[in-house]
């Protein structure tokens, strides 16, 4: 299943994209999770949340929807 | 009352909506980006009573965003400029002015003094302070954050809404997130954020519209684009909070600056042999160094490549101002890597020394 992925805040600087479509056969955010790990290590370091169908989403969610949000919390002021 | 006329013609206002205003008392945490914009459209709407606390004072380079303050302002504490500057705008409402930090032992006294809480501070350890205050409370929070042209707007702990620990549960590690001073920030974005901001403290008070609790939403200047995402309640998280009620007074910050890492200078490392230099600046960082052999990592990425640390010599590292080094010095260590320093001297002093050290030698 192709499925997009976009990257906010400094998670669009750890991937070097803020969208791209990957190709996933697994079922779960997690294991999609582990994947981009795998492409970008330095994002496991990070903090975010993970949305899909425009709502956060636990990391042992199925995944339901073909676009997939990875969203950091921002602390500047 | 002719300052009002505009909102009091407006029929989802009124002269009832506008009492509603001069009733309210709102504390604004931090008068930063955020906060200015903030402060200056309650002030301007005639919220009754604003609290302004920062304990921080007015430096030149906030004036490219902080839109309160004046060259007449530098140096002043920005609670208290503020403060004189809206009190220009409307010397109808009670300003009370907080020139300190908000701390753990002072926040519960405080908060209970207003009806919405407004954050504009720009760190996580403070954002969470007042998360849980809040939760603690039962005050609405009002919640905005920016990064360099991205910004995200939430109210928590409204109306048994969700709160900011039920959308991102874990505290992020310090520095993990580096702030505006560091990566830099569009001007105007904290003037869209923190006006986004007071537009919801106004439809809590005014009983108006969909306030944005449960939901969280990001814009983004560069493209001009809105993604509104559900949050939805933790009870947990909120529980949590709850249980430790009794304790919250008790709690300190985490010790920010880490003095027991005491720096080395570049004339001291380069008397000493078999030294390993490494700069933990981001690659796009000027200027490189040049005239010793140097191990990139930038800090962000030093634990994915702690490989590359060499495990035999002594490591001295670097970064532009020696702060990044610091804590570069503190991960390592963490992960039982020792015999590293940090110099407390950045890259362009480090140039500069080597430099005159060759042209010594060229001389002799």
């Amino acid at each position: 299943m192709l499925i997009t992925i976009k990257y906010f805040g400094l998670l669009a600087e750890v991937t070097n994209c803020e969208e791209e479509i990957i190709d996933f056969s697994g079922s779960r955010i997690s294991e999609l999770l582990e994947e981009l790990y795998t492409k970008y290590s330095s994002l496991k370091n990070k903090d975010f949340q993970v949305a899909q169908n425009q709502e956060l989403a636990p990391f042992e969610t199925a995944i339901l929807s073909k676009e997939i949000v990875l969203l950091p919390p921002f602390s500047g002021g | 009352m002719e300052r009002y006329n505009r909102h009091i013609i407006l029929s989802e206002i009124g002269q009832t909506g506008q009492n509603k205003l001069s009733k309210a008392k709102v504390l604004v945490v931090g008068a930063g980006g955020l906060g200015c914009p903030v402060l200056q459209y309650l002030t301007a709407a005639g919220v009754g009573t604003i609290g302004v606390m920062d304990f921080d004072i007015v430096e030149t380079s906030n004036l490219q965003r902080q839109v309160l303050f004046g060259t007449s302002s530098l140096g002043k504490n920005k609670a208290e400029a503020a403060k004189s500057r809206l009190l220009d705008l409307n010397d109808t409402i009670t300003i009370n002015s907080y020139p300190e930090k908000l701390t753990f032992q002072n926040a519960i006294d405080l908060f209970n003094q207003f009806d919405i809480i407004v954050d504009g501070t720009d760190n996580f350890e403070t954002r969470y302070l007042i998360n849980d205050a809040c939760v603690i409370c039962n005050k609405p929070l009002v919640f905005g954050a920016i990064y360099k042209f991205q910004g995200q707007v939430s109210v928590f702990n409204y109306d048994n809404g969700p709160s900011f620990r039920c959308a991102f549960p874990k505290k992020p590690k310090k520095d993990a997130v580096p702030n505006c001073s560091e990566v830099g920030v569009i001007g105007v974005l904290p003037g869209i954020i923190g006006s986004m901001q007071a537009n919801e403290v106004l439809k809590i008070i005014l009983g108006i519209g969909h306030v944005l609790s449960g939901k969280i939403l990001f814009y983004d200047t560069l493209k001009n684009q809105t993604t509104i995402l559900t949050v939805k309640k933790s009870e947990a998280e909120i529980q949590k909070v709850l249980l430790n009620k009794n304790e919250f007074h008790k709690q300190q910050f985490e010790n920010h600056c880490r003095v027991d890492e005491p720096g080395i200078s570049i004339k001291e490392i380069l008397n000493k042999a078999n030294i390993q230099f490494i700069d933990v600046r981001e690659p796009h960082e000027l200027p490189k160094v040049e005239g010793v052999p140097v191990t990139r990592i930038p800090l962000s990425e030093l634990e994915n490549y702690l490989e590359k640390v060499s495990i035999d010599k002594e490591k001295a590292i670097f970064c532009q101002s020696g702060i990044r080094s610091k804590q570069a010095v503190s991960i390592l260590k963490q992960n039982n890597i020792y015999d590293c320093c940090s110099i407390n001297d950045g890259a362009l002093e480090i140039n500069r020394y080597i430099k005159e050290l060759n042209k010594q030698a060229a001389n002799e």
